[in-house]
């Protein structure tokens, strides 16, 4: 009997083939003691082979993926960035050493994109976050069909960028739309929301906060969820108010969640790119004809695609990873202090 | 017994991996298939051969019946068109895929104001047609702009954008203008500055809630395409900032720009397409590709009440090519499907069907628009106007940011003066310094 097993096992643990058995199978066998001792020291090699491959064969297809379309493209975008490199041209690179970043601290336009990045950011993630966090506390109630809640708080963050962002240029549309319509309702001026400096930047902001609200305020429920509720009960005995509660119980057992979510919606705002193209229609690249909505992911696109500069916008991609690693260096930072103080 | 399942649950697990696998490659395999290599790849129809088409907008092949027509000649082709909407998005594209020698489509339509790139950076990547037709049916000036300098052509012409203006008669007559086509024609000849006079006096009597024209850069790019000289010279030097042709339709684009008379909408943006709907403009540059687009935007609302004049000037605006990229597989079938297309023939079966005009003149004295196109715009000479704005047009040369640096132009120059209320020395400036960037100077 044992012998036709072998058979099948060997080819199968050798191949890798069979996952989630090879674990069981090697710990079985060292639960019986020796077994067999003509084949045992062939066997436990294999065994001790096994463990100690298998899970780096169970985890490499994500990082083969990850090499294959993260590392390489981001390494490649690299050596682009030091060369002069046209879209129309890409055989012919010529060494540009760091001419290309040189060319970026210098232009008006980088910096302008990376002062929208950052106001864009700030009035779109601010105002998200707090909304999410009212909204989650206000669903952490018992509501009647609160599940109906909860989808249709989803349901932003489930609809396309493209779609959604169509409707808002309508909603946005300096003439007939509905926004300035409702405007002209209380006396106020039509604003021409896509051209307006602060303007368009608000209704850019305002396309992100609609589609993510939903989503932080839902992980935001699962985490007050998560808060024991004799908590609340002995503030309640304290004699907390519903506020007192909020401020002094959910607040803090969310700080977790709260630097989770920041960090995810600071990367995401530092790459926003989708909504304020799409919000400018024709040359949406452009961000406006002062470049009042120009984010770097825009200024990234316009460069290499638009223009055909593919050095330069590598640069711009790199330069935004790299502010991506500083805010990450700084969330770290700020997140050991808290603890620390905690 | 036990060791037996153990047995046969491994050799399950085994088979059922082995079944993922040769899925996942299967899948692989006819992705490939789909991609690159076209022959016999599963269509099971004994050497039928899939020619695929790439274009951007609305070329109208399809439109006109016109891969249904070939298809029937040529029962052994099929034809799929694959469509990309804006040219911003469709040529870089192309131009990656070009140069990767993959993945590019039987055929390629290129839009003049890339054609000079093409013919600049990417020539080899292109059949030299010039062998494979009768050159002489083509304009003259069509076949220079796809003509390297050692004269290999690499796209035959589709269509060109001869000039006009589509105007609304019924708000001309409510502003107490002139509503003959004629006699409009007559009073703006010569020169786009007469053209905004008339605006002027539009606007004294204007319909409430409708402007004379659609936008400030649609009278720059008409006026432009008017010119002799435009952003290079011949031989590929930037000129743009002193450009006579440039300057000249600045200086319309700022008149029209700094006064009241135009509804400042952004070209082919949602809100342009609503003011054709809902008639809030009087007037808009009409090369004839936009004959389809306002009977498409404007609808039935429109019916009647646009007619056609002669433009200012003779003009041409847009048109496009077809190439095929050496990287195709069906070089022989893919050459003989862009003949039969841009051939005066079917040129005049799109012209028919969307107005797009024919770039080979023999076909002009064939040219019939539907008879509902006719009826759409009171009747107008169509065919007459845009031929004889199309016999006049001044040969002109394009450079390889020709794109870039009208987008500079139009929508950072013109709509920071005509939207934000800048000063034309500013718009010229802040367009001046956006050019500057797109040159990388």
């Amino acid at each position: 009997m044992s012998s036709p097993k072998q058979a099948l096992a060997q080819p199968a643990s050798s191949a890798d083939a069979a996952p989630g058995e090879q674990p069981g199978a090697a710990g079985r066998a060292h639960g019986r003691g020796t077994p067999d001792p003509g084949r045992s020291s062939w066997r436990s090699r294999l065994y001790r082979w096994d463990m100690k491959a298998s899970p780096y064969a169970f985890i490499s297809p994500f990082f083969i993926v990850f090499g294959a379309f993260s590392l390489v493209p981001l390494l490649y975008t690299a050596w682009y960035s030091l060369h002069n490199v046209q879209l129309a041209n890409l055989d012919s690179q010529t060494w540009a050493g760091l001419d290309n970043y040189r060319n970026l601290l210098s232009s008006d336009f980088f910096w302008n994109s990376l002062w929208v990045t950052f106001t864009v950011g700030v009035i779109s993630t601010v105002p998200q976050l707090l909304m999410a966090l009212g909204l989650a506390h206000l669903l952490n109630y018992k509501l009647r069909g609160s599940t109906v809640w909860r989808v249709v708080m989803l349901t932003p963050y489930a609809t396309s960028v493209a779609a959604a962002t169509l409707v808002f240029v309508l909603l946005y549309s300096w003439d007939g739309g509905m926004i300035n319509w409702i405007l002209d309702f209380f006396g106020i001026d039509p604003v021409n929301w896509r051209e307006s400096d602060w303007g368009s930047k608000f209704a850019v902001s305002s396309i992100v906060i609609w589609r993510w609200t939903g989503y932080n305020a839902l992980i935001y429920l699962a985490a007050m969820q998560a808060i024991p509720s004799d908590l609340y009960e002995s503030a309640s005995l304290d004699g907390a108010n519903r506020w007192q509660q909020f401020r002094h119980v959910t607040i803090p057992q969310l700080r977790p969640t709260i630097l989770f979510t920041v960090v995810v919606s600071t990367i995401g705002a530092t790459q926003l790119f989708g909504e304020p193209l799409l919000f400018g229609g024709v040359s949406g690249s452009k961000g406006g004809s002062e470049h009042q909505y120009q984010t770097l992911g825009l200024y990234m696109y316009d460069q290499g695609w638009i223009i055909g500069n593919l050095g330069k916008a590598s640069a711009i991609a790199w330069t935004m990873f790299l502010i991506l690693l500083i805010i990450g260096v700084i969330q770290m930072l700020i997140s050991r202090r808290l603890r620390k103080s905690q | 017994m036990r060791t037996s399942t153990r047995g046969s649950r491994r050799l399950m697990a085994l088979a059922a991996v082995a079944a993922l696998t040769t899925g996942l490659l299967a899948g692989c395999a006819e992705d490939s298939d789909d991609g690159s290599t076209n022959e016999g790849g599963g269509n099971g129809g004994g050497g039928r051969t899939t020619l695929t088409v790439g274009t951007f907008g609305t070329f109208g092949y399809k439109q006109a019946g016109l891969y249904d027509e070939y298809m029937k000649l040529n029962p052994d082709i099929t034809i799929k068109e694959n469509v990309t909407t804006r040219t911003d998005v469709y040529w870089p594209k192309v131009l990656t895929r070009l140069q990767a020698g993959a993945g590019t489509d039987d055929i390629q339509a290129i839009e003049v104001m890339n054609i000079t790139e093409a013919v600049q950076t990417q020539a080899d990547k292109f059949v030299d047609l010039g062998k494979e037709v009768d050159k002489s049916q083509w304009l003259d000036w069509k076949n220079a702009q796809a003509t390297t300098e050692d004269g290999k052509l690499i796209g035959l012409g589709t269509d060109i954008g001869p000039m006009a203006i589509c105007y609304r008669k019924d708000l001309f007559e409510k502003a107490g203008l002139e509503t003959d086509r004629a006699k409009l024609a007559e009073q703006w000849k010569g020169d786009w500055g007469k053209y905004v006079d008339l605006g002027k006096q539009y606007m004294k009597k204007a319909p409430s809630g409708t402007k004379f024209v659609d936008s400030a850069s649609s009278v720059y790019n008409a006026a432009l395409g008017g010119g002799t000289e435009r952003y290079y010279e011949k031989d590929g030097t930037v000129v743009w900032d002193e450009s006579d042709g440039v300057k000249k339709a600045w200086d319309v684009a700022m008149e029209v720009a700094t006064s009241d008379m135009s509804a400042k909408l952004k070209q082919f943006d949602k809100p342009w397409d609503q003011g054709y709907a809902n008639g809030t403009f009087a007037t808009v540059a009409c090369p004839a590709w936009m004959i389809g687009y306002i009977l498409e935007k404007s609808g039935d609302s429109g019916k009647g009440k646009w007619d056609v004049a002669a433009a200012p000037t003779a003009a041409n605006w847009g048109g496009s090519f077809l190439g095929v990229p050496t990287a195709s597989k069906h070089q022989k079938e893919a050459i003989a499907l862009a003949k039969w297309l841009t051939a005066p023939e079917q040129q005049a079966k799109v012209f028919a069907k969307q107005a797009s005009f024919p770039s080979t003149p023999s076909a002009y004295s064939t040219l019939k628009p539907a008879a509902a196109t006719t009826e759409y715009f009171s009747n107008a000479p169509i065919t007459q106007i845009f031929s004889d704005s199309a016999k006049t047009i001044p040969t002109q040369y394009f450079g390889i940011k020709d794109q870039a640096i009208n987008t500079a132009l139009t929508d950072i120059g013109i709509l920071q003066v005509e939207q934000k209320g800048k000063s034309p020395d500013q718009g010229w400036d802040a367009a001046a310094k956006e050019i500057k960037d797109v040159l990388g100077q």
